[in-house]
């Protein structure tokens, strides 16, 4: 196993490397003179040499990505022009939000998904089958903005049941005011826990060990639970890790919708300040989280699922 | 695959591959008869939007603010007194003709080179892969929004940003399915029959690869749609006051008690074209998994 | 090496204890639409009594392997069992409820598969599958689940079985994996243990060792078994009696010797002939005669006997022939209105009686 996990932790600092590149590459290739940019057309000639000179704009290229590496990973982000704050202060405050949303939107999927799977699944191209294929055909064409929009008019405006926008902390905060959000994500997100699930569980009830199971009077419940689920998530599991990226696509757009300071938001907000700092900051620490998750997940299904870890041996 | 008979004439060659598409079927089932039909009423309605849509899109009308839909504005008016239903044919037109172009453009592009890493392998296969692998690893929208931050926001920065991103998805799919049709009997054969690789790859391997891209293509289609929507939705895709279905829905949001319909309907026609296209998909796929014997 | 190849470790005269154990009765199993059904089972009548040895016989799309498993009725979608009859101990199994089915397959029948390495689930360890089913179906605790599971492996001939209780399937040789199967099976004592191909997938040597463990549970256990298998050579080895099927229908049944002796029926003694004797090289100019043609495709309707075609004692009657099993010897029946070979000729059997001779003697293995 362990060549194996070597190899992938390679690899994933390979891609590191170049998301790294890529992200740097964003405030070099603003055409024009990105500083002016960001300090807006009042800015005096003296403002903006003082700040490209701050930013260290003036260095060789190399060198900048040197220090562009070393200040990424000793956490210095440096302070954000637009928002006259430290960059880490900023994602630190707003971390929170932007993590329980993806992390409540995955449970909601789940919750939502993996029964309907199940149900799919017993009775392949059953009415319930075809039902469930028909819900999440239409779940896949709904934006997920208007699917939160929805939702508020419905829930929120119509029925007040929750908040439409804002955000508090706390369980009780969270619980209010985060679940139309992480309503719509999940929503979204079940559609593909369903398909994907659902075509493994398929696989699974067609071997011989669960007609196996089932001649040695195992009850439907423990066939299904227990032998043919054990197998089937390792698949799911590698579709939830790809689909993270989709999720934290998914809170840019809900934080908007629903007014919640998080990553999301605040990634928007400096696209339109043309904050690039932040925006090379925040598109790196996402695309770096996709990066390790999909490794803790190769290392979990290496650990779960025992065919890996002899035969990568 | 339809890979045992001989296929002399390309046009024998493209009624084959027509038939394959649907499992032996020339007539597809009914879902992908409804999806055509959807998609194909949306997509002519918008083409047509300048000779049906029943008001300019951006004529103002303060005297008709905010009216719901009525036989004379079929979705109602905005707050400026815009006729929804005529901005929606105008937005979607332009929705449609970017979409189109930023799905189909990065295609064949991705798969040629996902293709070509998969028959080569070695250096080329392990640059490219780690070249995807980083364009895949930034979730998509986020990807995009830096590149319309470099360019700043409008429509040039999704007609950039997106086919950057989306080529290494073909690629990456070309790829991998090349790396087992490259053992298979016929594409052995063409080293045998001393092809060169070009023809290897274009003629023989790159028609196959095409299938399973298409397939893909449509669900990428409906993404990126739903991008554009929600970017625009967010300002930084088509600016106002330009017709776009997300534009739209933005300004409708303030009015979503009061108004309901501004932000509802244009929504509505998005997701009737997503299904339509979701079933389409769904037939080619069901096809391909049937094989031809059901 | 002795002649004594057959039946190991059986009772001298088959036991008063005749009564059928499993009854099969005009068993038609279907699949596809209602209206244009193709049936891999037409029609299928046999029995095991209690204790005894039935070997199943056929080549590949008889429906063997269908038939046996109807009896635990496990039919996938969209197949179905459309008609016929099976009883097993006098009970009516197809009006089984849920739970009173799962309790006859938990407890009383056993099913051994053929492939022992997609038979067994590859994310639990062997152990744990055995121990599970003690524990679900028998109400053991876990600790004497455990227990009795190390046990049982030991007696299907696992070396070191406490340790072997932590492997996984994909770690042990084909051999183990059926071994492990077969202690699955027949951990809970079933009264009838169904292989279906059980050594198909195993090396030779392996083979016999396999049969001989089968011969030796069901002599411990009294278990009757329905052996399925396409050689007869398998068959040969642990059988007390054989049915021969083809096309759907069954085409002779008998007591082992009588079949391999005397086979009535010109399909049983086609195979027969097939089986190259071991010795062939060494004898010279034996050669194989290979049944000409095809056995029949699913949806093809043939009228009479279904073997006529293929068959060279074929005659005009046989178009019309039903293909209902006729008494032709003690308990010996079979489905021919021709009967070709009724004034007892030996005749080709000979190849079979050699090939029968070679086969190895399981009498030490099963001794142990």
């Amino acid at each position: 196993m362990l060549p194996y996990l070597l190899r992938r932790l390679a690899q994933s600092l390979v891609v590191l490397f170049g998301l790294a590149v890529v992200t740097f590459l964003i405030i070099h290739l603003v055409p024009g003179d990105p500083v002016q940019q960001m300090l807006g057309a009042r800015a005096t000639p003296h403002t903006v040499a003082t700040v490209r000179l701050q930013l260290g704009l003036d260095r060789p290229l190399l060198a900048q990505f040197g220090s562009f590496v070393g200040d990424t990973v000793t956490g210095r982000f440096g302070d954000s022009i637009t928002q006259s704050a430290p960059v880490g202060q900023l994602i630190g405050q707003r971390i929170a939000p932007s993590a329980l949303l993806i992390a409540y939107g995955m449970l909601i999927a789940l919750v939502i998904g993996v029964p309907l799977a199940i149900v799919a699944a017993l009775r392949p191209n059953g009415f319930a089958d075809n039902l469930i294929r028909v819900a999440t055909t239409f779940s896949f064409a709904m934006p997920t903005f208007w699917l939160g929009l929805m939702l508020a008019l419905l829930l929120g405006l119509e029925l007040h049941v929750f908040p439409v926008s804002g955000y508090s902390g706390g369980i009780g905060g969270v619980l209010r005011t985060l679940t139309l959000p992480a309503l719509t994500l999940g929503l979204s997100l079940s559609a593909i826990v369903v398909r994907t699930l659902r075509s493994s569980l398929l696989e699974v009830l067609q071997t011989e060990y669960i007609d196996a199971a089932r001649a040695r009077g195992l009850s439907e419940r423990r066939v299904i639970g227990k032998h043919a689920m054990r197998n089937a998530v390792m698949g799911t599991i590698t579709v939830l890790s790809v689909n993270l990226g989709f999720l934290i696509g998914g809170t840019v757009v809900i934080e908007s919708v629903f007014q919640i300071p998080g990553l999301g938001s605040l990634l928007v907000q400096s696209v339109e300040h043309r904050d690039y700092q932040l925006v090379q900051t925040l598109a790196l620490l996402a695309g770096a989280t996709v990066v390790l998750v999909s490794l803790a997940t190769d290392f979990l299904q290496a650990a779960i699922d025992p065919r890996i870890r002899l035969a990568s041996a | 695959m339809s890979a045992t008979v001989p296929a002399t004439t390309p046009a024998a060659r493209r009624r084959i591959g027509l038939r394959g598409l649907f499992a032996g079927r020339t007539r597809p089932p009914l879902p992908v008869l409804i999806g055509i039909g959807i998609v194909g009423v949306i997509a002519l309605a918008s083409l047509l939007a300048p000779l049906i849509a029943p008001y300019p899109p951006d004529k103002l009308d303060f005297l008709n603010q905010l009216q719901a839909p009525s036989f004379s504005h079929l979705m109602g008016t905005d707050d400026a007194g815009r006729d929804v239903f005529s901005r929606t044919l105008y937005g979607m037109r332009v929705d449609l003709g970017i979409v189109l172009l930023v799905t189909y453009v990065p295609m064949p592009l991705g798969v040629l080179i996902g293709a070509v890493a998969g028959y080569f392998g070695g250096i080329v296969d392990t640059v490219v892969s780690r070249v995807a692998d980083t364009m895949i690893a930034f979730p998509f929208i986020v990807l995009v929004i830096a590149i319309i931050a470099i360019v700043g926001p409008g429509l040039t920065g999704v007609l950039i940003g997106v086919p950057i991103a989306a080529w290494a998805l073909y690629a990456r799919l070309a790829r991998s399915e090349m790396l087992v049709m490259r053992e298979q009997q016929f594409m052995l054969a063409t080293t045998a029959l001393g092809y060169t690789k070009r023809r290897a790859i274009l003629r023989h391997a790159v028609p196959n690869l095409m299938r399973s891209s298409l397939i893909y293509s449509t669900v990428d289609l409906v993404v990126n749609l739903l991008l554009l929507a929600g970017l625009s939705y967010l300002g930084l895709g088509q600016q106002p006051p330009g017709a776009e279905l997300g534009t739209i829905i933005a300004g409708g949001q303030a009015y979503l008690l009061s108004a309901w319909w501004i932000a509802t309907l244009p929504g509505l026609v998005l997701v009737a074209f997503g299904v339509g296209v979701g079933l389409i998909g769904d037939g080619l796929s069901d096809g391909r998994m049937r094989g031809g014997a059901s | 090496m002795s002649v004594n190849t057959v039946v190991e470790g059986a009772p001298a005269t088959p036991v008063a204890a005749n009564a059928p154990l499993l009854e099969i009765e005009r068993l038609r199993v279907e699949f596809g639409p209602a209206d244009a059904p193709l049936a891999a089972v037409k029609d299928v009548t046999l029995s095991v009594a209690k204790g005894e040895v039935l070997g199943l016989i056929g080549e590949s799309g008889s429906g063997k392997s269908l038939t046996c498993r109807s009896a635990l009725r496990l039919i996938h979608q969209p197949g179905r069992i459309a008609s016929g009859s099976i009883r097993f101990d006098g009970r009516d199994v197809l009006g089984l409820s849920g739970s009173e089915l799962r309790a006859m397959r938990a407890r009383e029948m056993g099913m051994v598969f053929q492939d022992p390495f997609s038979s067994l689930n590859p994310v639990f360890r062997v152990g744990e599958q055995v121990a599970e089913t003690l524990r679900v179906n028998l109400g053991m605790s876990k600790k004497a689940a455990r227990a009795e599971t190390v046990g049982l492996l030991g007696n299907v001939g696992i070396p070191e079985p406490e340790r072997r209780y932590l492997s996984y399937p994909h770690e042990l040789s084909g051999g183990m994996r059926q071994r492990i199967m077969i202690a699955l099976a027949t951990a809970p004592k079933p009264r009838l243990l169904i292989a279906d191909e059980p050594t198909t997938a195993l090396d030779v040597t392996t083979q016999a060792q396999i049969l001989a463990l089968l011969a030796r549970l069901r002599s411990e256990n009294g278990m009757a078994v329905l052996l399925v298998s396409h050689d007869f050579g398998v068959i040969a080895q642990v059988c007390d009696r054989v049915a021969v099927m083809y096309g759907g229908h069954i085409v002779e049944t008998g007591p082992v010797e009588a079949m391999y002796s005397a086979p009535q029926h010109p399909y049983t003694r086609a195979l027969l002939e097939s089986v190259p004797a071991l010795d062939a090289a060494v004898r010279g100019s034996e050669r194989r005669t290979a049944i000409p043609g095809q056995p029949p495709e699913l949806s093809e309707q043939i009228a009479g006997c279904v073997f006529a075609p293929r068959c060279r004692f074929a005659q005009e009657s046989c178009k019309s022939a039903s293909m209902r099993l006729e008494q032709v010897g003690e308990a010996h029946a079979s489905a021919c209105p021709v009967r070709p070979f009724a004034d007892g000729r030996a005749g080709a059997g000979g190849a079979a009686a050699t090939a029968v001779r070679v086969v190895p003697d399981v009498a030490e293995e099963a001794g142990r």
